[in-house]
């Protein structure tokens, strides 16, 4: 082992990736590159072998396979106490993370109890003279932070959805050295007891397969204005979707919901009315072909992933459309 | 049951939010605050499991001497009493030093449940929780969506990705990070915002706490508006002219009419 490493710490729920964990190992890759530094993966759980067996089809200097009967399921206490442990070993400069639900249960208990603080959902980074600067989001996306970090090493970093291309990670010549490490748990540290995952209900709906999606945001104000949308959806033969605060008041079923916590979609056409563009909502709705952005506020984060934007009141220009659309339409 | 929920005063949503001259701040002299959004669901769980199981809750909040507002409207709709920890954050750059803060009146007061937001709108950390777990020993889970409490125990239904739930068993004392919309938020009646006005708000000072200075490990350089990186195509006019050109675009180049 090396010290001084950049180690990515990768996710797995009962033997299959969180996609997101080859974000952090293209992170920990061109982080590595920019400091000469070797680059270890971590894959963590209990029969996950074959996982970091295709961890290491990447370019690393060695993936290490965390691995005890007390990982099977994840518990905050279970990770931190084997994490601690490869810490201890392995002494990496840098520790990349995916910032997942998982992460942001886990990651700041564990830097801090290390006496150390993690930089969460990083969205990019710079090498400059006086070392990597990072930089955050602040205000849900309307501005930027640069940060970097003082005192000692290992710095915590967990990176934001879609910042660093999985497509940008590189393969290795030959697959890296998959190295077990055996971590002393004892079920009497876990004070957590998770249940098993499950879905609410059946979905209805299956908006991934939607050519068309308006989607509505709390720009829309009231339940009753939701017709407005409704008339423009259905002039275009599309389907209604929202961010949470619609569905979490009822106004949409949850499985209209779009973003992280609901459904991912790749429409043809999304149309976003009224939606700021948090990075949760953006997480479900980036991979549509064409976005069409309707907000009065023109530095509504939204307009990064727009192709087209109009700004101004959704309910002067929704009615517009929706009449142009229904006059090129009868022609 | 003893509740302690954590709320953090945050600029009003449609606050125009400007740089402050040395751009590591905003110029918040010239705003409007409110409730952090899921601390006033954190807020609601710990009234409703109070009304079921009885107990106090008391509301905490750091930070400059307006946040008193915010701890009043909490007592308004129902909390107990109010703690103040004053302080002026001289570096907003991580989530340690207001932990420590709050860990300490935290600690001194007692508690057998604590309760923060998931996440703050403005610095958005999602740490703070965590992070406070962590420094009081205790357990958690995060982004929770319902809470059962019985017996010294408690039953919690954690949100997972793209859907997917999961149910979390714990013993009390622990700590408990609240998602927005987990149910729905009451208003402050009448007669809880005159019943605030008696209602105690104690105020404590880092130094009270025994707290030094935090210093996390991190550092600002500098805050900016983020520039642009994708090439949006900006529509304009009245409503009429702007409808006919996206359409034109809708029937040219998205070829979806
Ligand atoms: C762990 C976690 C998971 C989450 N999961 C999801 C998720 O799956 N999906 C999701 O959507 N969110 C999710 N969120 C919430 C997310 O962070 C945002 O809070 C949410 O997406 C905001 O919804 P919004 O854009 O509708 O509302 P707001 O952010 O309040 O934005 C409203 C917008 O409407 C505009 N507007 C107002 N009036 C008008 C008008 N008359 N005409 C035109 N525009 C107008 C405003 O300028 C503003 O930009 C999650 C958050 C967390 C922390
Ligand atoms: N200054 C503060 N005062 C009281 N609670 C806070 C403060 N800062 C953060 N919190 C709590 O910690 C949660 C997460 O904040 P953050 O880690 O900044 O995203 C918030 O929702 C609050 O409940």
């Amino acid at each position: 082992m090396m010290a001084n490493a950049i180690l990515a710490v990768m996710e797995q729920q009962e033997g299959k990736w969180n996609r997101m964990s080859w974000e952090a190992l293209a992170a920990a890759q061109q982080v590595g590159a920019a400091v000469n530094a070797p680059v270890e993966a971590v894959v963590m759980g209990a029969g996950v072998r074959p996982l970091a067996e295709e961890a290491a089809q990447a370019r690393l200097a060695q993936v290490h396979l965390l691995e005890h009967p007390l990982l099977e399921r994840y518990t905050p206490d279970g990770y931190c106490a084997a994490l601690r442990q490869l810490l201890a070993a392995v002494q990496p400069q840098y520790v990349l993370l995916p910032h997942t639900y998982q992460v942001r249960d886990f990651a700041p208990k564990l830097a801090v109890s290390l006496q150390r603080s993690l930089l969460s959902d990083c969205i990019g980074w710079r090498a400059e003279q006086a070392g990597l600067v990072f930089t955050r989001q602040l205000f849900q996306g309307k501005f930027n932070a640069d940060i970097s970090f003082e005192g000692p090493a290992p710095h915590f970093v967990s990176v934001q959805a879609g910042s660093f291309p999985a497509e940008k990670l590189l393969r290795g010549d030959a697959p890296a050295p998959v190295v077990p490490f055996a971590a002393q748990l004892e079920a009497a540290q876990i004070r957590t007891r998770p249940g098993e995952k499950f879905q609410e209900s059946k979905r209805a709906v299956d908006l991934s397969q939607a050519e068309i999606i308006v989607a509505v945001g709390r720009g829309i104000k009231e339940q009753e204005n939701l017709v407005v949308a409704e008339k423009l959806a259905q002039a275009l033969g599309g389907e209604m979707g929202g961010s949470r605060p619609i569905c979490d008041n009822g106004w949409l079923p949850m499985e209209r919901q779009i973003g992280s916590s609901g459904q991912t979609v790749a429409p043809k056409l999304y149309i976003a009315l009224g939606i700021s563009g948090a990075i949760q909502h953006l997480v479900g709705m980036k991979g549509a072909r064409t976005v069409v952005a309707i907000n009065k506020d023109a530095n509504a984060p939204i307009f990064e992933v727009a192709d087209y934007g109009i700004v101004g009141n959704l309910f002067d220009i929704v009615p517009a459309l929706t009449e142009e659309i229904n006059n090129v339409k009868g022609q | 049951m003893k509740i302690i929920v954590c709320v953090k005063q945050v600029p009003a949503k449609d606050a125009p939010l400007r740089l402050s001259e040395d751009a590591r701040w905003i110029r918040d002299s010239e705003l409007s605050f409110e409730m952090n959004e899921p601390d006033a669901y954190a807020l609601e769980t710990a009234l409703q499991l109070k009304e079921k199981h009885g107990g106090e809750v008391v509301a905490i909040s750091a930070g400059p001497a307006r946040v008193q507002q915010t701890l009043r409207e909490a007592l308004a709709k129902g909390a107990d009493r109010g703690i103040h920890i004053a302080e002026e954050p001289a570096s907003r750059v991580d989530s340690l030093g207001v932990a420590r803060l709050l860990a300490e009146a935290i600690r001194k007061e007692g508690f057998e449940l604590v309760l923060t937001g998931l996440q703050s709108d403005d610095l958005g950390f999602g740490q703070t929780g965590v992070v406070l777990a962590e420094l009081l020993g205790i357990p958690h889970a995060t982004i929770i969506m319902e809470v059962q409490a019985e017996a010294g125990q408690l039953r919690v239904k954690r949100e997972l990705e793209a859907g997917w739930f999961q149910w979390v068993e714990m013993p009390l004392p622990a700590l408990l990070t609240i998602q927005s919309g987990i149910s729905k938020l009451r208003y402050a009646t009448l007669m809880g915002i005159k019943k605030a006005k008696t209602k105690e708000l104690r105020q404590l000072s880092a130094a009270e706490l025994g707290v030094a200075e935090p210093g996390g490990g991190q550092r600002l350089h500098r805050i900016y508006v983020p520039v642009k990186t994708k090439k949006t195509e900006f529509l304009e006019g009245a409503p009429k002219e702007v409808a006919a050109k996206l359409v034109e675009k809708l029937r040219q180049d998205v070829r979806v009419l």
